[in-house]
């Protein structure tokens, strides 16, 4: 791995003794913490519309809000607002133990009612949940004090897993029936560690703490979250003193900043993937072609060089920190054996195979750069590849439609760190989410959806990895690292799933 | 302006607002980007597709959209933004008054600016302070406006940290204002604190703004400037022993601001389309970096009402500048 140089830096050993801050900084106020956030925050309610699918912003809603089942910084999962979990009578049934003692941020308190009532409401199609299709699956809810059964519509896996996942959020129900919709996006109440307690879109949210949180009071009495989209204006407020943790930014103001007294960092790996998808038109219906493509690319060049080590190269569309993640599949840069199969194929640098691959511009970190150094070594053994850019929303457009380029690249989050929300969905031909039609995919993938034995089910998906490599079906690029500045005399710990919590800050002192 | 003429302008901007709708309704339908694609979780099937199709009404033809938007817009519901959740008009009104005053204060800073520097180069006609100003100005105006942002972000949020670089008012600040225009709000209630704070806040976006406007303004009335102080009217207050200083304000001015007020009318819209850009710089929460969001998030009823509204306040602005202008020049007015 080519990590443990910045791994090290990352950890911030140095950065977490007291410093003092840049000259003209202003230090924050004692019990106030001031974060430069990279995206906004369109919408409340973190069940429904797009920003409930947004993985850039569940670390907000996070801070308001509780989730069924919790996701502790290294992914696995831990007691939310439920504490025990699992299935009943062979698969046809689930139990819930809903935890007790909990307030709403208005003081009303929490009931296995409002648990019933967000599963339903997740479920019911009318009211937009993107992934109505899984709440659905389970229905008939029975309460029985802080116990909630209720019936398998239709046996589901994943389910528990999408608890703590995208919509997986439990909502008050007597508040939302009496203030309605509209009346929660401007007074949203949650159970977590902060309260609203003043949010101006676009500009910025002000937290306080919950001091009934049941996880503990937060370190810090007031988060202001400042929505800083520009990642040179969050190099600013950082480095002005103005902010006291940002995020995102370029991977070479990273080092500079935080080789600046006062001023520590992290960089950590987290469950976003770069990755080129192939589609099943000519040429890549050609499995010499397919392979040579991959073998051709070296992706620790490429993650030494262009993101300046900041990245860890992986070979299937599974990093080290999910559930089906097998590190003895590999497929390894190899030139002359991308060469040979090219070759076999009757292509070569004097007859070169040509296509069409598309990349966005600046919507990830150095990914038209990093295509165009692929497109570089797929030249030197006999790929000539025509870049063309397109913006994210022509991604997903083309995607549901099943009409990307030959090649296309894309990033793909996967916090649950399931493989069925990664392979799965992006392999398995009849997914919107899926380019390669195969039918030997379709094969493999299709009967792992039902799986009810767990172990089976990964070993499944490792299976299906195998194959994808073997074939190169897909191309697997890097998974992406995370830079965050923060002032020294914070502890910052990161969460693999990119979301940064303000709750796990902590004065380093 | 005769009343016939206004209500014939009214009438026009009523055609040119109904243009504008067709043109963004149909524009913002073949661009790249289906908004129902940008929010498919993983999993999602043709079912799902469709019911969310159909939940944000993009399952009916393009033309039954559009009419059954214009209704909407006609009754004044410009429908309910995608992303945001929340109906489309008040939104955008109520980031209207940030973009505006931003703006204003732009367009106050450009003014004085565009009119030291024209009073100083007529001053100084035919020396190196015109040659000075001239270069000045050539700078100014060659560097565009956000590139001007993200110098001062650097110089003056970075280096001398004088200004924040981020947001409108301080988070910490709770002004309970009866409306969103904050500046003027401040100004009238003698809140000096939150003024002050707001205008901090302002300053750089403001100026990274006014400094291309200033070199137009300057240019202009420079121009203007030095042809009325060749006039007969100036000659005769230079005999009477005006100062060179007097003969400009009392004299040439009067003649010469009429040319500049038509183009800082014309120049303040393309200002307006400016704030665009830079309030995504400095996360000021006004009406174009709202634009920006929706058009990430393929909000197209959020796109269309923000369009419409800057549309609107174009015409507003043209029309009043026209107004202002008959109303100094009595040739216009009686023409």
């Amino acid at each position: 791995m080519i990590l443990n140089r910045r791994t090290l830096m990352g950890t911030g050993a140095a950065g977490l003794a007291l410093g003092v801050l840049a000259p003209g900084a202003a230090r924050a106020q004692a019990g106030s913490l001031t974060i430069a956030y990279n995206v906004n925050l369109p919408s409340w309610d973190p069940t429904v519309g797009p920003s409930a699918v947004n993985p850039t912003i569940q670390g907000i809603y996070q801070s308001v809000f509780d989730q069924y089942i919790a996701q502790a910084p290294n992914l696995d999962f831990e007691p939310g607002l439920i504490t025990e979990w699992g299935w009943t009578g062979g698969n046809s049934g689930i139990r819930m133990v809903v935890r007790e003692g909990v307030t709403w941020h208005n003081g009303d308190p929490f009931t296995a009612e409002d648990v019933v009532w967000s599963l339903e409401r997740a479920g019911d199609p009318d009211t937009g949940n993107p992934i109505q299709f899984v709440w659905s699956k389970v229905g008939n809810y029975r309460i029985n004090g802080n116990v909630i059964t209720a019936d398998v519509l239709e046996f589901e896996p994943t389910l528990f897993k999408w608890m703590g996942f995208l919509t997986g959020y439990v909502l008050p129900k007597n508040y939302h029936e009496r203030v309605g919709a509209a009346g929660f996006e401007a007074a949203p109440v949650g159970t977590g560690p902060y309260m609203v307690e003043r949010f101006e879109r676009n500009a910025f949210l002000r937290l306080r703490a919950n001091p009934n949180y049941w996880g503990g009071v937060p370190e810090f009495e007031t988060v202001t979250l400042k929505f800083v989209t520009d990642a040179s204006s969050r190099v600013a407020e950082i480095e002005s003193g103005a902010s006291d943790i940002t995020l995102e930014i370029p991977y070479e103001e990273f080092d500079r900043l935080t080789a600046r007294p006062g001023l520590a960092g992290t960089t950590t790996p987290v469950s976003d993937i770069g990755m080129i998808f192939l589609n099943d038109v000519e040429p890549m219906t050609d499995p010499n072609v397919r392979r040579a493509m991959a073998h051709a690319i070296d992706k620790e060049l490429i993650v030494e060089r262009l993101l300046e080590g900041y990245g860890v190269p992986i070979d299937t569309l599974q990093t080290p920190q999910y559930a089906a993640f097998d590190p003895s599949i590999s497929v390894p840069y190899d030139p002359r054996r991308a060469a040979e199969l090219l070759a076999a194929s009757g292509y070569g640098p004097d007859n070169p195979v040509r296509f069409t691959i598309q990349t966005t511009r600046g919507f990830k970190p150095k990914d038209y750069e990093m295509i165009l150094a692929i497109v570089g070594l797929w030249r030197r053994v006999g790929i000539e590849a025509e870049v063309e850019v397109y913006e994210i929303a022509k991604h997903f457009e083309l995607r549901a439609a099943d009409q990307l380029a030959p090649a296309a690249f894309y990033n793909w989050g996967n916090s649950v760190g399931d493989p069925a929300t990664s392979t799965g969905f992006a392999m398995f031909g009849p997914s919107p989410h899926s380019v390669w039609d195969g039918q030997e995919m379709i094969d493999m993938i299709g009967p792992l959806w039902g799986e009810a034995d767990e172990a089976a089910r990964i070993e499944g998906y490792k299976a299906v990895d195998r194959r994808i490599a073997e074939d190169a079906l897909v191309i697997p690029l890097i998974q992406y690292v995370q830079p965050i500045v923060h002032r020294a005399d914070l502890a910052v710990t990161p969460h693999v799933s990119g979301a940064l919590h303000p709750h796990r800050v902590r004065n380093a002192g | 302006m005769p009343a016939r003429e206004l209500a014939i302008r009214l009438l026009a901007s009523l055609v040119t607002l109904f243009g504008v709708a067709v043109v963004v309704f149909v524009v913002i339908r073949i661009a790249p980007g289906d908004p129902i694609a940008m929010m498919l979780p993983p999993g999602a099937d043709e079912d799902d597709i469709a019911r969310l199709r159909a939940l944000h009404g993009l399952d009916k033809s393009i033309w039954s959209q559009f009419w059954i938007w214009l209704g909407g817009v006609a009754r004044g519901d410009f429908g309910v933004s995608i992303s945001i959740r929340q109906e489309v008009l008040p939104v955008a009104l109520g980031r209207l008054p940030a973009t505006l005053e931003l703006a204003t204060l732009a367009l106050l800073i450009a003014t004085a600016l565009g009119g030291l520097l024209a009073a100083a180069g007529t001053l100084g006609r035919s020396t190196g302070a015109e040659a000075a100003v001239d270069v000045w100005n050539g700078v100014t105006l060659s560097v565009p406006d956000f590139l001007w942002g993200l110098a001062f972000i650097l110089l003056f949020g970075v280096v001398w940290p004088l200004f924040p670089v981020s947001g409108r008012i301080s988070p910490s600040l709770d002004p309970d204002y009866a409306t969103n225009f904050l500046l003027a709000e401040s100004i009238l209630r003698l809140y000096f604190e939150t003024l002050s704070d707001l205008l901090t806040h302002m300053a750089l976006p403001a100026a990274a703004l006014a400094l291309p406007l200033s070199a137009v303004i300057a240019q202009l009335l420079k121009q203007s400037l030095k042809e009325a102080m060749a006039q007969d009217y100036a000659m005769l207050a230079r005999a009477k022993g005006f100062s060179e200083p007097a003969v400009i304000l009392r004299e040439a001015l009067r003649n010469a601001v009429p040319p500049t007020l038509a183009l800082v009318g014309v120049q303040f819209t393309f200002l307006i389309g400016g704030t665009v850009i830079v309030e995504r710089l400095f996360s000021y929460e006004g009406l174009g970096n709202l634009a920006i969001d929706a058009v990430i998030n393929r909000d197209l009823p959020l796109i269309q009402g923000i369009v419409l509204v800057f549309s609107a306040l174009f015409i507003a602005v043209n029309l009043l500048v026209d107004l202002v202008n008959a109303w100094l020049n009595p040739r216009l007015r009686d023409g």
